[in-house]
């Protein structure tokens, strides 16, 4: 009688495992394989490296301490900083490309099936057919800085993916000291908004927080991680790559914008013109907060795509320019061409980890809303 | 009429068979990166491999990619997966021995060096380099020589300067140049080539016993002679073209020949690019030096094949090394790859004028390695210094790029 009871989740179970197993072990398994070899001095020792069977050591986080702290891991620290400005411009650039393409659409103009295959077309690509066209067009003396010289103007000199010019210059040395900085402020300001709707216990450990926070910057004060002060910035090379990878996934965008467009029923739209919303607040006011859910998954997509950026640039500016270089480009060079598994592993792990950053919160919040349902 | 064709069925099946076992049997499999332009002297080789021995199967696995960047991942998941290949490419010297003898995955080839007589048809500077540990690990085909200074002397009488013979006689050239209106007399390409341009500065700087001593650990990066060689290294770098991160080493060429620049230091590849591709005449449509303050010394790099443990057609594969040692060999495929032969004894009749002239230094001069190409310094250090250099190159700083270079060779274990 009790076996029937659980007949149905016994069959369930029986259905998953294999895909269970198949997962647990070339995903998870391999995670923990990763994490654990960054744990490890693999590849410090030459002999080692590539032994039929290395002999390694534990050595806890010191490839970590290096990559963060060490004085030859530079590159690694500015591949950081190119990743966090390249993801803030590709996610604006796509979310507000894809946005415009998507209304125009919306407004049924003539040829509509026709452009929306034009838009999502570039979607089809794979990034390294993008990169390759991408890398014709902007070679310095020829492509788009020929353009203006089709109407009659002297030609652009713009150096697109070989400029060495970097902006927005910042010494790594004090970023501990301005995210505490920017951790407490925040936290302030979380607690001044708690105290305006009353809640007082929420209010007073946000508070607490922040002056935690301010206080630890005060700590880190005299604290620099590095021997001489290293500059980090936005590198002007990023430009061209971030107009090569929105021009392939704005199409996209468009297409999620479009899905979410034609899921807001009419009746709203004509309640708001009968109110006498204008076009402009038709969509600030109505369309946009509707459309919320899908730019949230939309962010989530663009953003791990671009965090893992690796084909793109490797067909673009190759694998040795160190002003368009990426994580994921220095995890391989690392590994396989520096034999230094160990520290490559740690770079996959700190990738991994950024990714979660995202993934986590969307999959929680996702899951808790199934369940309320 | 049914039995006959069965018959016919049953004979073709066990030809077939007969066919594939015979060919199971014999196989060599060679792995490279000569595709492209290289690809028809490796195919000479093996036309010559398979003429001697018709009975073995060739099979030709290239992964394309300028000086193996992509065929030494491909070969290191294949090693670590236990799958090697019968006999590999590899550059001589450190960037065999740093990454697969020290790891216990190669033969010692010095029985094969005994037996054929090779230790006296090399040079001695070139047995030292493949030596390690007591062994021989690879055969070297072929010899490019890295310090060489090239320029066009029709360019050079119009402007009226002769090619420097030292470091500091480039730095007042570069200025007599400029006050000419050469703006950038030294034209460079992307990132490898400014590395290239870096060991020819170092060992006209340091000379040849003391580059030699740096790769051996005995002289430290942060000793004020190495640090000196970054100040002239940017000093050299300050009469060099603005917009080089975005030229292949060709396009730095093509600007030299347009009379853009004077001088351009790259390997003697170059050479091969000029006589066969733009079909200039060597001497005439170009001309060449030692880089400044090397005359007399040769900074080789050298492709070489090496035999794998484990390597599952070890026969064959100690045939085709014997056959690439071998004069004839070396002659076969060297003046189709513009290089020369490392051998002493080769037939300079089939060579043009520039290899003739490099093969004459190759017997007379002082043998050193270089780093950027694999001789010297192990992977580990050579993949890098391109982080070495963008240091330099960021803030000018000679002090922090010699600590970085020192912090890395002591990472890496640099001469031990």
């Amino acid at each position: 009688m009790s076996w029937r009871k659980h007949r149905n989740q016994l069959t369930g179970f029986l259905v998953l495992l294999p895909s269970m197993i198949l997962i647990g072990i070339f995903v998870y398994s391999f995670i923990a394989r990763t994490i654990w070899s960054s744990l490890t001095d693999w590849g410090r020792d030459p002999s080692q490296a590539l032994a039929l069977e290395p002999v390694t050591r534990f050595i806890g986080l010191q490839n970590y301490r290096e990559l963060f702290t060490g004085v030859i891991d530079g590159r690694f620290r500015q591949d950081l900083v190119s990743t966090v400005f390249f993801t803030l411009f590709f996610l604006a650039g796509c979310l507000l490309a894809g946005l415009l393409l998507a209304i125009l659409i919306d407004h049924k103009p003539r040829g509509e099936a026709f452009f929306r295959a034009i838009f999502l077309f570039p979607f089809a690509l794979s990034f390294v057919v993008t990169g390759t066209i991408w890398r014709w067009l902007l070679q310095p003396s020829g492509g788009v800085n020929r353009i203006p010289a089709l109407v009659g103007l002297p030609p652009r000199t713009f150096e697109w993916l070989t400029s060495r010019r970097q902006v927005w210059r910042f010494d790594w040395s004090s970023l501990p000291v301005a995210s505490a900085i920017a951790l407490g402020l925040g936290l302030a300001i979380v607690a001044a908004l708690a105290y305006r709707s009353r809640r007082r216990g929420g209010a007073v450990a946000a508070a607490v927080a922040a002056a935690l926070g301010l206080a630890l910057a005060v700590l880190l004060r005299g604290y620099r991680p590095l021997p001489f002060p290293e500059l980090h910035g936005f590198n002007l090379a990023f430009v061209g790559i971030v107009v090569a990878a929105v021009w392939q996934m704005a199409g996209y965008t468009m297409a999620l914008y479009l899905a979410g467009l034609t899921g807001i029923p009419e009746e709203l739209r004509e309640a708001a013109v009968v109110e006498g919303a204008s076009g402009w607040h038709l969509y600030t006011r109505v369309i946009l907060p509707l459309l919320a859910p899908v730019t949230l998954s939309a962010m989530i997509v663009l953003g791990h795509i671009s965090l893992k950026i690796f084909d793109l640039v490797f067909a673009m500016a190759g694998p040795d320019n160190a002003y368009t270089d990426v994580p994921a480009l220095l995890m391989f060079i690392t590994t396989f061409r520096g034999n230094q598994f160990a520290k490559g592993a740690a770079i996959g792990v700190i990738l991994l980890l950024l990714v979660a950053l995202i993934i986590v919160p969307y999959l929680r919040s996702q899951l808790r809303r199934e369940v309320s349902r | 009429m049914k039995a006959r064709t069965s018959f016919f069925l049953a004979a073709a099946l066990a030809t077939l068979f007969a066919a594939s076992t015979a060919r199971a049997q014999e196989k060599l499999e060679i792995f490279s990166w000569w595709a492209g332009d290289e690809g028809p002297a490796l195919k000479a080789l093996i036309d010559k491999y398979t003429a001697l021995h018709p009975n073995i199967q060739v099979i030709n696995s290239t992964v394309t990619g300028g000086s193996g960047v992509n065929a030494r991942a491909v070969l290191k998941t294949r090693m670590l997966g236990g799958d090697p290949p019968d006999s590999f490419q590899v550059h001589a010297g450190q960037e065999l021995i740093g990454t697969w003898v020290v790891a216990n995955r190669m033969e010692d080839l010095s029985s094969l060096f005994a037996s054929e007589g090779w230790n006296a048809k090399f040079p001695p500077g070139l047995i030292a380099l493949l030596s390690s540990r007591g062994g021989i690990w690879s055969v070297p085909v072929n010899i490019h020589r890295s310090n060489v200074m090239w320029y066009v002397p029709a360019n050079l009488k119009k402007w009226g300067v002769t090619p420097p013979k030292t470091w500091d006689e480039f730095l007042a050239t570069c200025k007599a140049l400029q006050a000419k209106g050469v703006a950038h007399p030294l034209v460079v390409g992307e990132n490898w080539t400014q590395n290239h341009l870096w060991e020819s500065v170092a060992l006209g700087t340091l000379g040849p016993d003391d580059w030699s001593a740096l790769w051996a650990g005995k002289l430290k990066f942060t000793d004020p002679k190495v640090v000196k060689v970054w100040d002239t290294f940017g000093k050299v770098l300050a009469c060099s073209n603005p917009d080089a991160a975005g030229l292949s080493w060709q396009q730095a060429t093509d600007r030299l020949l347009k009379g853009d620049g004077a001088f351009n230091v790259m390997g003697d590849w170059a050479a091969g690019y000029m006589v066969t591709t733009l079909k200039l005449k060597p001497g005439e449509g170009f001309g060449w030096e030692a880089s400044p303050g090397t005359g007399g010394v040769f900074m080789m790099l050298s492709d070489s094949f090496g035999l794998p443990k484990g390597a599952k057609h070890r026969d064959a594969a100690l045939l085709w090394l014997k056959l690439l040692g071998s004069r004839e060999g070396q002659d076969i495929f060297n003046p189709l790859k513009g290089s020369i032969a490392a051998r002493l004894d080769s037939d300079l009749g089939k060579y043009n004028a520039y290899l003739q002239s490099a093969a004459k230094d190759w017997k007379g001069d002082k043998v050193v390695g270089s780093l950027v190409h694999g001789a010297v310094a192990p992977e580990s250090f050579g993949s890098q210094f391109g982080t070495v250099m963008e240091i330099y190159l960021s803030g000018h700083n000679a002090e922090a790029a010699s600590s970085a270079a020192q912090a890395i060779a002591d990472q890496v274990g640099l001469g031990k």
